[in-house]
């Protein structure tokens, strides 16, 4: 796996929103961020995109304030932020991963004593809360308790809190982690909204998808290294000329994949469980030869499905991550695109 | 201009969420009123006792409620992740203490004035020299509220701040000349009453409330005003070491 060490990332300004150089991290013994850097453009949606334990959030602690770094730089805005992180405390908005506003307040309240916190004064805040209670469809919970609301409404009101002082940068780790898929979905709508209204964003997740629907540029983090970054459609040039298709099989023997690599030598073959097999080619896919030649080998075939090379494609070929890994994270959070 | 809005921000809400919360309530106003009555009901002297245990009762509400606040205030929100938010903000860590604790000094004072009214109806205070009082119950309620804070951001549960709090409240309750002399101690005691700041401001109410203190009422007050900064410091450099990893 190859890191990348960089100061000046492709397709960076030369004047970035957020110039991250070099950044480095250690816990004990273990290095939880290595020497990354990259930079994220004004009004970009940057993908920060790895699997549980990664690095993800401890680079956002770190850009934000919560972690010192051990080595590196970090510019937000221009203001080297390495050694004083309050220096730019005023430009960045964060939502944590977890909702963790005040459940003695009720919606409207948080949100204004969270822009109390950036000095705005009280009729603007006022404003400003009733606003974005509006914009986030939660004017009906205004004056209910935080504690009352949902994981979904909750997670709403934390990326209102995170907007309330209109911030240059908003930082969202893993905004749609353990919620319904319904909420997921909103928090999703509302992320390209933003993205739309020109708010840059630096969004961490482990699903995939996820990155693949919003982010212009993605970075993958794996162990707390950068092994690549890039543009979306960029990243998904390697896999565009590619034929895949899901073949679902009962009753499939161990070494069915050899079996067929040998009997189709222009197909690659991988077994995904231990009912599902995927082939992939630059050529077309020939449907009819490989259903019989499965049921001559006392399998059945239940179903074969082309599928679209995705992101996760390049992800697993870029990481040498194994796709089951990233499935399980999915799994367990929960809210999956 | 901007930082005060979020200092005064951040008092009211604390104020607002967390004055009447269950452990403020149990350790801050009922645990001190049942000492008092404990003493009064020990003293045999009825009434005439209580112009001798208002100082130890006033300064007992104050340790009692400002230390009990803190815990909540502090370490409930350390726990459940919101003292992130603060931590966030573009405002200094000092100032950020500082709005967390001016809502437990203020708790405190209001604490310190409730032995004080019920006196009032029980007693003639008429030679209390409230000059002195005043300050006194201030810096006594600055000084817990800094204790409390030392002990909040050195634990992770709220029980934990409890129980740790009641490490140094309990003594203090029998060192510092709450309600009997430092005097009557036995002489290899009396160095450790001199380590707490609520001794020196217990003297200060001695000697405002019945004219009997051991130190001048000024020094006394400087050298509380020197465990406070110490205090604040120490919790400052704890939460920085400890709470920015």
């Amino acid at each position: 796996m190859k890191s990348e060490k960089t100061t000046h990332t492709l397709n960076g300004d030369q004047n970035p929103l957020l110039d991250v150089v070099n950044l480095s991290k250690r816990f004990d013994d273990v290095i939880a961020v290595d020497g990354i850097g990259f930079s994220v453009n004004k009004g970009e949606l940057y993908g920060f995109l790895g699997p549980n334990g990664a690095g993800k959030t401890t680079t956002i602690s770190m850009l934000t304030g919560l972690a010192r770094p051990d080595s590196g730089t970090i510019r937000i805005g221009g203001l080297d932020c390495t050694r004083n992180p309050k220096a730019a405390q005023h430009l960045i908005g964060v939502v944590p991963d977890e909702s963790n506003l005040y459940p003695e307040l009720t919606g409207y309240q948080n949100l204004c004593f969270c822009a109390s916190l950036y000095g705005v004064a009280k009729q603007e805040r006022q404003l400003r809360a009733r606003k974005l209670l509006d914009k986030f469809g939660l004017s009906e919970a205004a004056e209910r308790k935080f504690s009352g609301y949902s994981k979904g409404m909750k997670r709403k009101l934390t990326i209102a809190a995170g907007l309330i002082h209109h911030p240059a940068v908003l930082f969202l780790d893993e905004p749609t982690t353990g919620i319904d898929v319904s909420s997921a979905r909103q928090i999703r709508l509302l992320i390209a909204e933003l993205h739309r209204r020109g708010i840059t964003i630096f969004l961490t997740t482990h699903y995939i998808e996820e990155a693949e629907r919003l982010c212009e540029r993605i970075a993958f983090i794996v162990n707390g290294r950068i092994v690549k970054i890039d543009r979306l459609d960029n990243l998904l040039q390697p896999v565009q000329g590619i034929n895949a298709m899901s073949v679902a099989v009962a009753d499939m023997p161990d070494d069915l994949c050899a079996r067929l690599a040998a009997a189709f030598p222009h197909l690659v073959f991988q077994t995904v469980s231990a009912e599902q097999i995927r082939v992939e080619s630059v050529e077309a896919i020939r449907v009819g030869p490989l259903v019989k030649f499965i049921e001559e080998q006392s399998a059945e075939v239940i179903e074969a499905r082309r599928i679209r090379p995705s992101l996760e494609d390049v992800f697993v070929r870029i990481t040498g991550l194994e796709l089951d890994l990233m499935k399980k994270e999915k799994e367990r959070g929960g809210g999956r695109p | 201009m901007k930082h005060w809005i979020a200092f005064w921000n951040i008092m009211r809400k604390d104020m607002q969420a967390y004055y009447l919360k269950p452990p403020n309530i149990s350790w801050g106003l009922i645990f001190p009123i049942a000492w008092t009555g404990m003493f009064f009901i020990r003293s045999g002297s009825g009434l005439d006792s209580i112009l001798t245990l208002l100082p130890g009762v006033i300064a007992i509400s104050v340790l009692f409620g400002t230390t009990s606040l803190l815990s909540v205030t502090v370490t409930f929100e350390k726990k459940n992740r919101s003292f992130e938010r603060l931590l966030l903000a573009p405002i200094s860590l000092k100032l950020l203490m500082l709005a967390k604790t001016s809502g437990a000094i203020l708790f405190g004072v209001v604490n310190a004035f409730i032995p004080i009214i019920l006196a009032l109806f029980l007693t003639d205070l008429s030679q209390v020299n409230w000059a002195l009082v005043v300050p006194a119950i201030f810096m006594i309620a600055v000084a817990s509220t800094f204790l409390g804070l030392f002990i909040a951001v050195s634990v992770s549960e709220v029980f934990e701040a409890q129980t740790f709090s009641n490490f140094f409240r309990f003594p203090m309750i029998f060192l510092c000349g709450l309600f009997f002399p430092i005097s009557a101690l036995p002489v290899f005691l009396r160095p450790l009453s001199y380590l707490f700041p609520l001794t020196y401001g217990t003297d200060v109410l001695h000697e405002a409330i019945h004219a009997q203190g051991v130190l001048a009422p000024g020094l006394n007050l400087l050298i509380i005003a020197g465990f406070c900064v110490v205090l604040f410091y120490v919790s400052v450099r704890n939460v920085q070491k400890t709470w920015i990893v």
